[in-house]
């Protein structure tokens, strides 16, 4: 009996120790920089604030309107928009295709899986760099193509029209290898029978693809949507070193605006009022998200 | 042995000619750009323009000597590694700890914690920046690695606890319970049990926050003003500023940040893969 009481108060003890040793500094860490910043952000909006002095000038909502009529944000939430579909109806699809191709284990195949993956592990500013210099309409790549076939190529990142393709480009060779992971894992999980079974049955390479292996990985697609979407909802660190948000703010995402108008300015204010607005498109998302996940869980 | 390589020649074969001829294309599209950047460093400007896809002319290293005579690159380096290396101790330390915690202590309000924490995955830096500066601001941190390393270590601690808390969820637990019978508290079965199991994901969320602290642009961008203080990708873009149009300069200089850090990729990509696999398809 006393034994027991020991060991249970022995229990008691240690777990209170570490509860108290192990997860405050994670919480105070997470909650000092990551919730509280977002919280401010969200308190900002409603005021006419530089960062300095005492936060006074409380302005309701005009911030919101100021965002909402400010005449280079309609493009930058066209931009995001853009860069959403084309990830999805381009850079999935190419990573999937490739995945397909990728899945079995050998020499050649991972060799060739780590190349894809590469772009994907590269700085953002080097890679937007690297691809300025493809783009440069003296010393690039591009000119050069456009000379073998005797066309005059424009200067893609100077061009209204071409930048967002342009950029596209990029987005797409620096994460379609993070996608094509996520599906090559997915692959792999499926068990040899079911496909050994079916190629048995006589049922073709592409029939299994489609009817079989697709819908056996519908997670790990709805997964790579998600990052997806979220991901490029938040692009940035691509197009500073690529455009800057350029010609005349033509390919500002909304967080390249909200760094150009907001943060270079110090209107807090203002930035303010756009953070909360695409936190608040993150979380619808997510919420589309869980909901689609529940409803194939139930589907299953 | 002669079975297991008629299978996979087999096996190879199913990948079929359109698809191999894609992958051929995929696989120029990747690597032309950063094969251009290689060899465009030992061109000259005129030779650049002329021939900005072949072989140099000469293999001239003037650019990699002059840019490596310089000691600022180093120090850019420098400063960069310290911070990857301090974020990845402190996001290691404190997320698998909370993890441990998390998936083998039962307490109050364990399960909306977890949530709370995995809301920060929607949280990315560039969102909440202004305020972080202002708080990075009142606590005396701007202008400092020290500030830096805090706040990337707060962003990263939701993906590595996510990874940890998947780990160590598939440990038994009667695993635990055994060690804590032995009369070992939770932190010291944490200390030594939990711990030396763990050296895979510990190797896997490592090199995820390094390399996240590596490339890290804004963060740096908006809190250091000193030049001696500079992570390399301000200290690139610094550099690009300066040289404007000398793209043999520029890439050559892109040549010597990027290949550091290709080489860790490669010696590293297991552990990625595995936290690409382990952590984002079953979380």
């Amino acid at each position: 009996m006393n034994v027991l009481k020991t060991i249970g108060r022995s229990k008691f003890s240690s777990r209170s120790v570490v509860l108290t040793l192990f997860l405050p500094p994670t919480l105070l860490l997470f909650f000092w920089f990551v919730v509280s910043p977002m919280i401010d952000a969200g308190r900002f909006s409603f005021y006419d604030w530089n960062g300095y002095g005492q936060m006074t000038d409380f302005v309701g909502l005009d911030n919101y309107a100021d965002v909402l009529t400010h005449r280079h944000f309609s493009t930058a939430i066209r931009n995001s928009i853009i860069v959403i579909v084309i990830s999805l109806i381009v850079q999935l699809p190419l990573a999937l295709w490739v995945a397909l191709a990728l899945t079995e284990k050998s020499w050649t195949i991972s060799a060739i899986r780590v190349l894809f993956f590469l772009p994907f592990m590269l700085a953002e500013v080097a890679s937007g760099l690297i691809w300025r210099f493809v783009y440069d309409g003296n010393y690039g790549l591009v000119p050069a193509v456009g000379d073998m076939f005797g066309a005059d190529l424009p200067f893609v990142l100077g061009d209204r029209l071409w930048v967002m393709p342009a950029i596209m480009l990029v987005v797409v060779w620096k994460y379609f290898g993070f996608h094509m992971m996520i599906y090559i894992a997915a692959l792999q999980s499926i068990s040899k029978e079911v496909i050994e079974a079916a190629r048995l049955d006589g049922i073709g390479k592409w029939k299994i693809i489609w009817h079989i292996k697709i819908p056996l990985i519908r997670s790990a697609i709805m997964i790579s949507v998600f990052f997806s979407v979220i991901g490029s909802l938040q692009l940035f660190d691509l197009i500073f070193p690529l455009t800057g948000g350029g010609p005349s703010h033509s390919s500002h995402t909304v967080v390249s605006f909200l760094y150009q108008f907001g943060i270079t300015r110090q209107k807090l204010g203002f930035g303010g009022a756009v953070s909360v607005m695409l936190f608040m498109a993150c979380v619808v998302i997510t919420l589309l998200y869980q909901r689609a996940l529940k409803a194939q869980e139930s589907h299953e | 042995m002669s079975i297991k390589k008629h299978k996979n020649l087999t096996r190879t074969n199913d990948i079929s000619p359109m698809q191999w001829v894609s992958l051929f294309l995929v696989g120029i599209f990747v690597v032309i750009p950063l094969l251009a950047t290689a060899l465009g460093g030992f061109k000259t400007t005129g030779e650049l323009r002329k021939n900005p896809f072949g072989t140099p002319a000469s293999w001239n290293p003037m650019n990699f000597i002059e840019i490596m005579s310089d000691s600022t690159l180093f120090l850019l380096l420098l400063n960069s590694l310290l911070i990857a290396i301090s974020t990845v101790f402190l996001s290691v330390v404190l997320s698998s700890m909370t993890a441990f915690a998390f998936a083998h202590v039962k307490f109050y309000g364990r399960s909306l914690l977890i949530r709370f924490m995995f809301l920060g995955l929607l949280f990315p830096a560039a969102t909440a920046i202004l305020p972080l500066f202002l708080k990075l601001r009142d606590l005396g941190l701007l202008d400092s690695h020290l500030g830096i390393i805090l706040a990337q270590t707060a962003f990263s601690l939701s993906f590595s606890v996510l990874l940890f808390h998947n780990f160590f969820k598939e440990i038994p637990n009667e695993l635990i319970e055994a060690a804590r019978m032995d009369n070992c508290g939770y932190v010291r079965t944490y200390i030594y049990i939990v711990l030396p199991l763990s050296l895979p994901i510990i190797a896997t969320v490592g090199v995820f926050a390094f390399v996240g602290s590596w490339n890290n642009f804004l963060l740096p961008l908006v809190t250091l003003n000193t030049p001696e203080k500079y992570t390399w990708p301000l200290g690139i873009m610094q550099f690009r500023g300066e040289f404007g149009a000398d793209w043999p300069k520029i890439l050559a200089y892109l040549t010597l940040t990027i290949t550091p850090a290709i080489v860790f990729f490669l010696a590293a990509q297991r552990y990625i893969v595995a936290g690409l696999t382990g952590g984002a398809i079953k979380g």
